[in-house]
């Protein structure tokens, strides 16, 4: 039987109030949190859960936490990153739409953990109901004594408030993020030093993921052992998986990490297959940034191993054979789905999304639009192939923020992997099935 | 010598007096609270929004520097944050602004087929505004909808799943509904923000 975590309830009717939510053990870890544990017996339940970032990075949440600055006399803050703003990922949105009370119970253990007495919520300009959603739980969560002065008659103080974006992908980067939130445009700062020690007004910050903190509830009252036992290996727990593309299902899953490849893309219970039955041409499994595999990669490593959904598994073979499981944004093309034209379109978006801060990046996305953009209308050259994988090569690493990675590796691998299709576009344009 | 008329929005000021209602005044001090003294900057980004919302769908020049004298800032602070997110609107646009998605999951799932036949039943192109100044177009990038391919977002709302007959019928009510009416976002005024 699958075993879910986040969204074990959400097709409970009325779950959005907080008498519902309630109803169903919500919120019970702020009790268990506020009432026997100290902060640092928090930190050390998410510690020892090993839940890891679940924007992208996968970093492990309980390390960043431990990173904040304890020296400092600064008030602390904690930030939910809710800008999800990668192309293919919808999970953050589907959680908050559906679950904001468990967002905002996860909210209230980990700034307790963190000792801070204010949270923001960053939502992205363009989830406006989800805005009015959140403020609505969050109202509820003040008449009921879970946020305010005093909680649960403790001396534990917390405010939760929404802050607005207002289209920019770039701001779901942490420190751009917290430029944004100051009032600025979202240029990414320099790191060292890092948000835990230098974040909001200067002050120790940290910024997680909505699905990340959505998971706190879970460890605290299961305790991170019992998180740890779902998952496999460094990969514990579950994760929402957005899928979308040319498939039968579209949707957002909750899987433990582990199951296989295969049995996600293919079971009714998750996409079903592809739609209309054609064959599967290629999958970006983590959100547009992560290299693009072909089916035969995606399903089986290079080793033929059977491919997992985990972090491990869809990374083996680095970038040559392998990808990233990145923010969950599985996206999937069809075999009449034209690589060039798709590439084409990503680059746009970076090109688009890049703040201009770093040439490398401001330029070189610019340029890899460009000539993606010749290629694709029949005016390519046969060096401009290698033109582009010199351009993404010397993006990549030379940028202050990840954007510029980001940018590189869709361009890279879908040249690495379906370098024929783009000679095929150079030297015989008129026989692309999309003309 | 240096009375070149320069075609920037930024250049378009018009010394016209623009100022919040008491209400909206309040709603803006609430904004402001949410943030430690002395930060109010960070009201940035919501205040724009709540002015793009009450004068004209846009930021003039001069809608701008007010926003900075509310918040005690100089005007550049708000033009350059003005120009950098895609939200704020530099120019006059319709009453209804259509957003259309034309990142890779919706290009994939007919998305391109969905903005020409936009161009073709609005006549016009994406980027401009029907002479009767009902609508604008736009393309946008992802808007975080992906599992319901092809979306658009127009004012504050979300339509997903598109085909050319829900376009249709989108289109219609629409303009049923913006003969008198302001536009959608209005509605949601109190809980945005």
């Amino acid at each position: 039987m699958e075993r879910k975590i986040l969204l074990k309830n959400v097709d409970v009717p009325g779950i959005r109030s907080f008498e519902v939510y309630r109803s169903t053990g919500g919120y019970s870890s702020v009790e268990k949190a506020l009432q026997n544990m100290t902060p640092d017996e928090v930190v050390e339940e998410v510690k020892m859960s090993g839940l890891r970032g679940r924007g992208g990075a996968g970093f492990p949440a309980g390390m960043k936490w431990s990173f904040i600055d304890k020296k400092s006399e600064n008030p602390r803050y904690l930030i939910c990153n809710a800008d999800e703003s990668e192309p293919g990922t919808f999970k953050d949105r589907y959680l908050m739409e559906k679950l904001p009370h468990l967002l905002i119970e996860g909210m209230i253990c980990s700034c307790y953990a963190l000792r801070a007495n204010t949270g923001y919520i960053y939502v992205r300009g363009e989830y406006k109901y989800i805005i009015g959603i959140l403020n609505q739980a969050i109202r509820e969560a003040y008449e009921h004594g879970f946020l305010g002065k005093n909680i649960l008659g403790t001396a534990f103080n917390l405010d939760i408030l929404v802050h607005s974006g207002a289209g920019a992908y770039i701001c779901g980067e942490e420190t751009a993020l917290i430029e944004s939130l100051e009032g600025k445009r979202g240029n990414p700062r320099i790191k060292p030093p890092f948000p835990a020690v230098v974040g909001l007004y200067g002050c120790p910050t940290v910024v997680n993921n909505v699905e990340t903190l959505a998971n706190v509830g879970f460890i605290v009252n299961q305790g991170g052992g019992e998180y740890a036992k779902y998952g496999m290996g460094k990969s514990t727990g579950t994760k929402l998986i957005s899928a979308c593309g040319n498939i039968n299902n579209p949707g957002v899953y909750e899987i433990e990490l582990g199951l296989s490849v295969r049995e996600f893309l293919y079971d009714p219970k998750y996409c079903g297959g592809v739609k209309n039955g054609k064959k599967l041409k290629a999958v970006i499994a983590g959100g547009s940034s992560v290299p693009i595999l072909p089916a035969e990669l995606i399903l089986k490593t290079a080793a033929g191993d059977e491919r997992l959904m985990s972090y491990e598994s869809l990374a083996d073979g680095g970038f040559v054979s392998g990808t990233m499981l990145g923010s969950g944004g599985f996206i999937v093309y069809d075999e009449d789905t034209c690589i060039v034209r798709n590439t084409w379109n990503l680059a746009r978006f970076y090109h688009h999304e890049s703040c201009g801060q770093c040439s490398p990046c401001r330029e070189g996305t610019g340029w890899m639009e460009s000539v993606l953009h010749r290629i694709e209308n029949g005016q390519g050259r046969t060096k401009d192939i290698d033109l582009l994988v010199s351009i993404a090569a010397k993006i990549e690493g030379n940028t202050i923020c990840p954007l510029g990675d980001a940018a590189a590796w869709p361009v890279a691998s879908a040249i690495r992997h379906f370098r024929h299709e783009f000679e095929e576009h150079v030297l015989h344009p008129e026989k692309c099935l999309k003309r | 010598m240096l009375d070149k008329k320069i075609n920037h929005p930024l250049h378009a000021k018009t010394n016209i007096n623009v100022a919040f209602s008491e209400p909206t005044l309040e709603r803006v001090r609430k904004i402001i609270a949410r943030y430690p003294a002395g930060k109010q900057k960070s009201a940035l980004l919501p205040l724009l929004h709540i002015a793009q919302e009450e004068f004209l769908g846009y930021l003039s020049v001069d809608v701008m520097d007010y926003i900075a004298s509310l918040l005690d800032i100089q005007p550049i602070e708000v033009y350059e944050v003005a120009t950098f997110y895609s939200q704020y609107y530099l120019e006059p646009v319709g009453k209804n602004v259509i957003e259309i998605c034309r990142t890779g999951p919706c290009a994939i799932c007919g998305g391109e087929a969905i903005q020409s036949y936009l161009e073709q039943k609005l006549a016009i192109k994406t980027g401009e505004t029907t002479p009767d100044g009902l609508f604008t177009l736009k393309a946008v990038e992802c808007l975080g909808a992906c599992g319901s391919a092809p979306v658009m977002q127009v004012n504050t709302e979300f339509y997903e799943y598109l085909t050319e007959e829900k376009i249709d019928q989108i289109l219609d009510d629409l303009r049923s509904k913006s003969i008198e009416d302001k536009p959608e976002a209005s509605k949601w005024k109190e809980k945005f923000f």
